[in-house]
């Protein structure tokens, strides 16, 4: 019988297996110079100007694998829009790889395969590696870091505290889809048909967006606590208010539907490829402009402003004309059990 | 596709508002009994935009908030068991013990895992039969099916490490304790749409024929809340009393037989002890004799801990909608989703953490 190769301790402990696994699995998939050198680091040339965006992101998912999307992809996407959400030009990453052993080395293949895709749909390389091996029970399958390293012209002044009275905000489209697809899939119910992650390399539509508003003032992706969490994690930060409008967040149907059978407000689920920004308001057109012009942005639109009012709390007008708080969010987000 | 729009749709919910607010010429209170109505009450603003004499008041049907101190006690006593994996849905987790929480016990070297089904946790004990699974059983007859039915696996699959700590409560004794106790007055009931759908709109004809009191069975959307409303006010302006069902996509009136069989199958009617209510007769779901098996209550010699609950702490009254969160002194000051105090900051269907979530913005 066929018998599947797996990973064990013997991959973990430096040696010669060590070097199998990382040849076999990761080394030609991700080739380019700084990474073949095979140094203790990576050596690469850097811009004169500007600033050096710098970032890291830890991925604990499961499923793997799930509608959209895996968790290779998450991870080199999520350190790229990181450094994107600062105005970057996202240039090289890093990765480390945490692999429970028994963990299948087909799985380890494509979770690599998809890892190198994203590294050439997003525009950057991975110039250095590490693997790991922990015993069976000490790991979820495999957990992976990425840190990246991304170049910020000089004339762009993006922060979390910089977001001003009158500024609008923009999304680029709907929210909640990954969360939802990620929840379903665990809970095992049927809406996989209809519903997908919204995984996505966020650097292109933001280079596209700040060509023509360069004066942003803040980007912010709304990925772990959803719209709602960084919302106010961004009015704290700039001492602001901000006002939404429910009306005007986009949500698919599949999506929202699955918010109200599990019972679930879709501005607390975790997203990957959506994001918002805060712009002047004489830029607030064009931008919308660029974002609608990208694939990732089919569906901006503007959710609401910023305000003097309120300072620190979003408030949410209701589609029914009422007006509340939208806190930030504690904890997880449970299904409902009641 | 369309799951929920219609449910949403705001001029329709305009409509019932305007015509709830022509019809509502006394002050008139009605008790939303399900937590989950209460965050979707919170959420849609709908407490502000009904006229002055309409008010809604929480009342007890959050299963975690309404599990007494001791049993939360009791179940994070469990976790100290050697060789015991303790299995639970997500909200118990963070609830504050007297001393700790079970995330604390976890922390501290307990085995605690949350799934999202119970038979998630009887396949942890197929995989693990060196170890003993407990499944905290919390919820109404809206989990109490699923959680037998997990009992019936495990009988089927022979298991012997597997068993279940049931808090499960039935939700009409606590309707019942609320209007003997007479501490509010109350014009109507919105009733528990989920519960419903297990036991049926009719398991609600005590409300209307032994109190004089309309109950209408209630969805979770903006439109199904306000028609409830609305047919709430009618009935009251027109003088009149009987149980209305406003979620007839998921609800008949004699609710799920097949879901009602299993949960009977499993569990037999005992007294329970309730936070905010103290013992109720007939309101809790033990395990049978004939699955005492599969019973913690049995299997494990049960730890007796002292038991008091948070000072200061109001949960009991809220639960009973004597007061509205914010008139607890502990709300939003020593008591937030962070670091709560009572378990009615911590669970999504507890009022104090919809109220701290979505509170009205002036």
């Amino acid at each position: 019988m066929y018998k599947k190769q797996r990973v064990t301790m013997a991959h973990g402990t430096g040696g010669r297996m060590t070097q199998q696994l990382i040849e076999s699995v990761f080394a030609h998939r991700f080739s380019n110079p700084a990474l073949d050198r095979m140094n203790d680091a990576a050596l690469v040339q850097v811009e004169k100007e500007g600033h050096l965006a710098f970032s890291i992101d830890g991925h604990v998912v499961n499923p793997l694998f799930f509608h959209g999307g895996d968790i290779g992809q998450i991870a080199v996407y999520g350190t790229v829009n990181d450094l994107a959400m600062m105005g970057a030009r996202p240039l090289w990453i890093a990765a480390s790889f945490i692999i429970e052993e028994g963990l299948e080395i087909q799985t380890l293949r494509r979770i690599a395969d998809s890892m190198a895709t994203a590294t050439s749909t997003a525009g950057v390389q991975l110039v250095a590696g590490d693997t790991k091996v922990v015993e069976r029970g000490k790991g979820d399958g495999v957990y992976i870091s990425v840190a990246g390293v991304g170049v910020v012209p000089p004339h762009l002044n993006i922060d979390a505290a910089n977001a001003q009275p009158g500024d609008v905000i923009l999304i680029n489209r709907p929210i909640a889809s990954h969360g939802m697809t990620i929840m379903t899939q665990r809970e095992g119910l049927e809406f996989e048909s209809v519903l997908a992650s919204d995984t996505a390399p966020l650097n292109g539509i933001v280079a596209d967006m700040l060509q023509v508003a360069p004066h942003t003032h803040v980007l912010r992706d709304a990925s772990r606590g959803g719209l709602g969490t960084v919302l106010n994690e961004l009015a704290v930060a700039s001492d602001v208010g901000m006002i939404l409008s429910e009306a005007s967040i986009p949500i698919e149907e599949a999506a929202k539907g699955a918010c109200a059978l599990l019972g679930l407000d879709p501005l607390y689920v975790a997203n990957e490829g959506v994001f918002i920004a805060i712009v002047p308001p004489d830029e607030a057109d064009v931008a919308l402009e660029a974002l609608k012009g990208h694939p990732f942005g089919t569906g901006a639109t503007r959710i609401g402003m910023v305000t003097n009012q309120h300072s620190g709390r979003v408030v949410l007008h209701t589609v029914l004309g009422a007006q509340r708080i939208v806190g930030p969010l504690s904890g997880d987000l449970l299904p409902r059990i009641c | 596709m369309r799951f929920v729009d219609e449910f949403q749709n705001p001029i329709l919910a305009r409509k019932l508002l305007d015509e709830i607010a022509e019809m509502a010429t006394v002050p008139m209170s009605f008790m939303e009994f399900c937590g989950g109505h209460t965050h979707a009450i919170m959420q849609f603003g709908i407490r502000q935009l009904l006229p002055s004499q309409v008010k809604l008041l929480s009342g007890p049907g959050c299963p975690v908030c309404v599990s007494s101190q001791a049993d939360i006690d009791q179940a994070i006593a469990l976790s100290n068991i050697p060789n015991v994996i303790l299995t639970s849905f997500g909200d118990m987790i963070r609830v504050p013990g007297t001393t700790y929480t079970l995330q604390e016990a976890s922390a501290s070297g307990s085995d605690v895992r949350v799934v999202y089904s119970p038979l998630d946790a009887v396949q942890l004990a197929v995989e693990n039969p060196g170890k003993e699974v407990i499944f905290l059983g919390v919820g109404f007859e809206t989990t109490a099916p699923g959680v037998a039915a997990s009992i019936l696996e495990a009988a089927r699959l022979g298991l012997n490490n597997y068993s279940v700590f049931s808090m499960h409560k039935y939700t009409p004794p606590a309707m019942k304790g609320i209007l003997n106790g007479g501490e509010v007055r109350l014009s109507g009931v919105i009733g528990p749409g989920h519960v419903a759908t297990i036991i049926g709109s009719d398991a609600w004809r005590f409300l209307p024929e032994r109190h004089g009191m309309p109950v209408v069975v209630s969805g979770f959307e903006s439109v199904d809340i306000l028609l409830t409303v609305h047919e709430l006010v009618h009935q009251v302006a027109n003088g009149i009393a009987t149980v209305e069902n406003a979620y007839t996509r998921s609800v008949l009136p004699e609710g799920n037989l097949a879901a009602l069989k299993i949960m009977n199958e499993v569990f037999e009617v005992s007294d329970a002890d309730w936070r905010g209510f103290g013992v109720l007769p007939l309101s809790g779901m033990a395990i049978r004799a004939k699955y005492a098996h599969y019973d913690a209550k049995v299997r494990f010699s049960m730890p007796q801990v002292p038991s008091r609950e948070p000072p200061g702490c109001r949960c009991g009254e809220v639960l009973r909608g004597i007061v509205e969160p914010p008139e607890c002194p502990l709300f939003a000051k020593a008591c937030t989703p962070d670091h709560p105090k009572g378990p009615c900051m911590v669970s999504d269907e507890g009022a104090c953490s919809a109220y701290y979530l979505y509170g009205q913005s002036n």
